[in-house]
């Protein structure tokens, strides 16, 4: 499935970088210790979590991951959009909490 | 499968403690310079993870300190030198869950006491000295397959 298939179903804003919505989404990973993130997503997941700050980029870039998607509406500030942009890191917000989000793509991708 | 080159390729990156902006980006050209080399991923994933790991150890707790990386044919070496407080337990602080991080850095997500030993399961040599009030140093050795 592809990153752009999903945007409606978890009521998604996209807010980086649109020409990743082509990527092929492997799986999810649900965490907001960056740590975990690091140690344990794998190439091509989504990541959910609720961190809005600059760190989220460098970890998505360095892993490979599809998107992060942050939950409860939160919003990253423009410098982090501009970072995410640079680096080409699809960042997108939905108003859904992480149970919710999680549940969603659980059963779209299984 | 060793890497075509003839000598080690060294790099240096100077890390600033309390320098969150700029948080992995020593780890990015480290990761862009190795996939130019055509190194295997799961290697190169390996070293990000344990590179990052290390970037935000001294952004978290120290002044200041530098990471070196050296690329072999059939190896990489990273050393981490830094002008921290020095680490008191080294065998507690190399615990998973032992953190000694201030709650407004666990706030942001770090500080869950993975970063020592994310950096040490990803290495196929890790070694670290610590001296209090004086600073630490890490080297890391991954072995190309």
């Amino acid at each position: 499935m592809k990153l752009e298939n999903i945007i409606d179903e978890l009521s998604l804003d996209v807010k980086t970088c649109r020409e990743g919505l082509r990527n092929e989404v492997k799986g999810v990973y649900v965490s907001d210790l960056l740590s975990d993130v690091m140690a344990n997503s794998k190439e091509g997941d989504i990541w959910i979590t609720l961190q809005t700050h600059l760190n989220i980029v460098a970890v998505a870039g360095l892993k490979n991951l599809a998107a992060i998607i942050i939950v409860n509406n939160r919003q990253p500030q423009e410098e982090i959009l501009q970072k995410a942009e640079a680096e080409k890191v699809t960042i997108m917000t939905t108003p859904l909490p992480a149970f919710e989000a999680a549940g969603r793509l659980y059963q779209l991708l299984k | 499968m060793a890497l075509n080159i003839n000598e080690t390729i060294e790099g240096s990156f100077q890390l600033v403690g309390g320098n969150f902006a700029t948080a992995g980006e020593a780890s990015a050209q480290l990761k862009h310079t190795l996939e130019g080399l055509g190194v295997d991923e799961g290697i190169i994933r390996r070293a990000a993870i344990a590179t990052f790991e290390a970037e935000m150890n001294v952004i978290i707790y120290t002044a200041a300190g530098w990471l070196h990386y050296y690329i072999s044919p059939d190896h990489i070496k990273i050393k981490i030198v830094d002008m921290g407080p020095g680490i008191e337990n080294i065998e507690l602080a190399m615990q998973e869950g032992y953190s000694t991080a201030p709650d407004w850095v666990r706030e942001m997500g770090w500080g869950a006491g993975m970063g020592l030993p994310n950096m040490k399961k990803n290495s196929d040599e890790f070694k670290i000295d610590s001296v209090v009030g004086e600073g630490t140093t890490v080297e890391m050795k991954i072995n190309f397959p």
